[in-house]
């Protein structure tokens, strides 16, 4: 276990500043929001991303990432989440390409809260240009600019969002910025 | 040798967590509050814990309080629109002991307030977060008791049965008689309980600029409103909604558009109506003060 580094500093105080930060991007979708968090990370894992899970993943949430045996370790050992098939996992790492939405849990109409949330690390995030953004938590419309979004991602967002209630939430990381897309959101490309 | 007596720290309390529930929990409810924002209006059960004070005290409103809360935060506690309550007194000092926040008794410094049964009379901005505590968060509990059957409603979207309620109101009294816990529509999908406060409340949940988590405690519970989500009161074309209010002025401060709570202040009937929510008719009156003043 040579080289495992830290986790959250304060981990009472600095888990309840990345979940606000989750809950408000959650809130006003396309709105981004800083985690603040200056961890010791294994590659790839970025700050936001770690912030995310320290904050919200424990061994009640089975995961599935692609983010390799380093930050494999690393998430574990704070997190101890157990790895489970992507397909049952209730939080998605993707720092690469992600899994189709349409292959992740996506609850049943009775319990569509037993979805799997998907973390997907891009390259960069910018307000005011790129999607146009609407539904619940957007006044008229929001913008958002997704760098290195995942390819065919507008139109299998619109097609996953038909099965509402049912869905994935998306939580989208660059460097300590995030911004999220709960299932109610409609994405308009720019 | 003399014993040197160290003073506790000013406001927190040794030997509990930061906002007294343990991270786990505290987890497992940030879980479930971040599906309750992505799905507006869907109950969402959840582990309540045992907290110190009675269910019906307002223990689903503080876990969620607990879970939200930092040390930036400033809190508001309103008991029925009232900060000097001693529900309301209670729960701010058990915050101030656990977790210390600043609390605050005027709704524009707050940037969480948890509420039982009012939604401040001042408009609530973006960053600002109510926290309602919920009796019974199952809209159709009176009409139908299973919860594997009202969860199948929900799934089927299918609210007959509360339409049916408020008809027979009508075919009876001539009006819906709901005046309180009066059921809405979120987001065109839910139908969900605002909780009991008054119908008049109703309307400002409708597209509203603050982020609406509710907690049910004993029922264990947890759903959301969206800021800026569509929140409909349910009604029929020929029957609108209409919120009630007693029609009178606030024997206090003068208002006639604020809800009203009717005072008995004698045995020969003798009674006065007054603001329900405490800070802004206290706002008011210091207004009109110092406009006489000048």
């Amino acid at each position: 276990m040579t080289g495992l580094t830290p986790g959250f500093a304060d981990p009472a105080l600095d888990a309840q500043a990345s979940f606000r930060a989750v809950l408000e991007a959650m809130s006003r979708p396309g709105r981004i929001q800083r985690t603040g968090s200056s961890l010791h990370l294994p590659a790839p894992l970025g700050q936001a991303t770690a912030a995310v899970l320290l904050a919200l993943a424990d061994a009640d949430t089975g995961f599935a990432h692609d983010a390799g045996a380093a930050a494999e370790a690393w998430l574990r050992f704070h997190c101890g989440m157990p790895l489970v098939p992507a397909g049952e996992a209730t939080f998605v790492l993707a720092t690469g390409a992600p899994p189709a939405l349409a292959t992740l849990c996506q609850g049943s109409e009775e319990e569509p809260q037993a979805s799997a949330t998907l973390v997907i690390q891009v390259a960069g995030l910018a307000e005011d240009e790129g999607w146009h953004l609407t539904g619940p938590g957007i006044e008229t419309e929001h913008r958002l600019r997704v760098d290195g979004a995942p390819e065919g991602f507008v139109a299998a967002w619109a097609a996953n969002r038909a099965g509402f209630p049912c869905g994935v939430d998306v939580v989208l990381c660059a460097g300590d910025r995030l911004a999220a897309l709960p299932r109610t959101v409609m994405i308009a490309e720019g | 040798m003399t014993i040197t007596v160290v003073p506790p720290a000013p406001s927190t309390l040794e030997g509990y967590n930061f906002a007294y529930l343990d991270e786990a929990t505290k987890r497992m409810i940030r879980r479930a509050l971040l599906k309750a924002v992505a799905i507006p209006g869907h109950q969402i059960p959840f582990g309540a814990r045992e907290m110190p004070l009675p269910y019906g005290w307002g223990t689903g409103g503080i876990q969620v309080t607990a879970s939200i809360l930092g040390p930036t935060d400033t809190l508001k506690v309103i008991d029925q629109g009232a900060d000097d309550t001693t529900n309301a007194i209670s729960i701010r000092r058990f915050f101030t002991r656990v977790a210390g926040v600043a609390t605050t008794e005027h709704t524009a410094e707050a940037t969480v307030v948890q509420t039982r049964h009012r939604i401040p009379e001042r408009t609530l901005r973006e960053d600002q977060i109510i926290v309602y505590q919920v009796p019974q968060p199952e809209p159709l509990f009176r009409l139908e008791p299973r919860r594997m059957e009202t969860k199948r409603l929900h799934a089927l979207a299918d609210y007959g049965l509360m339409h049916v309620r408020l008809y027979e109101d009508i075919a009876r009294l001539g009006h819906i008689a709901k005046a309180y816990d009066y059921p809405v529509m979120v987001n065109r999908r839910y139908l969900m309980s605002p909780s009991p406060i008054p119908a008049f409340d109703n309307p400002k949940m409708h597209r509203m600029p603050a982020l609406q988590l509710f907690g049910a405690g004993r029922e264990k519970r947890i759903y959301a409103i969206p800021p800026y989500t569509e929140v409909r009161s349910l009604d029929f074309e020929d029957h609108p909604f209409r919120p009630i209010r007693a029609p009178h002025a606030c024997a206090l401060c003068g208002s006639r558009d604020t809800y009203l709570d009717e005072v008995i202040t004698d045995d020969a009937g003798g009674r006065l109506f007054v603001c329900s929510d405490t800070d802004f008719c206290a706002e008011r009156q210091a207004d009109s003060a110092k406009e006489a003043a000048e």
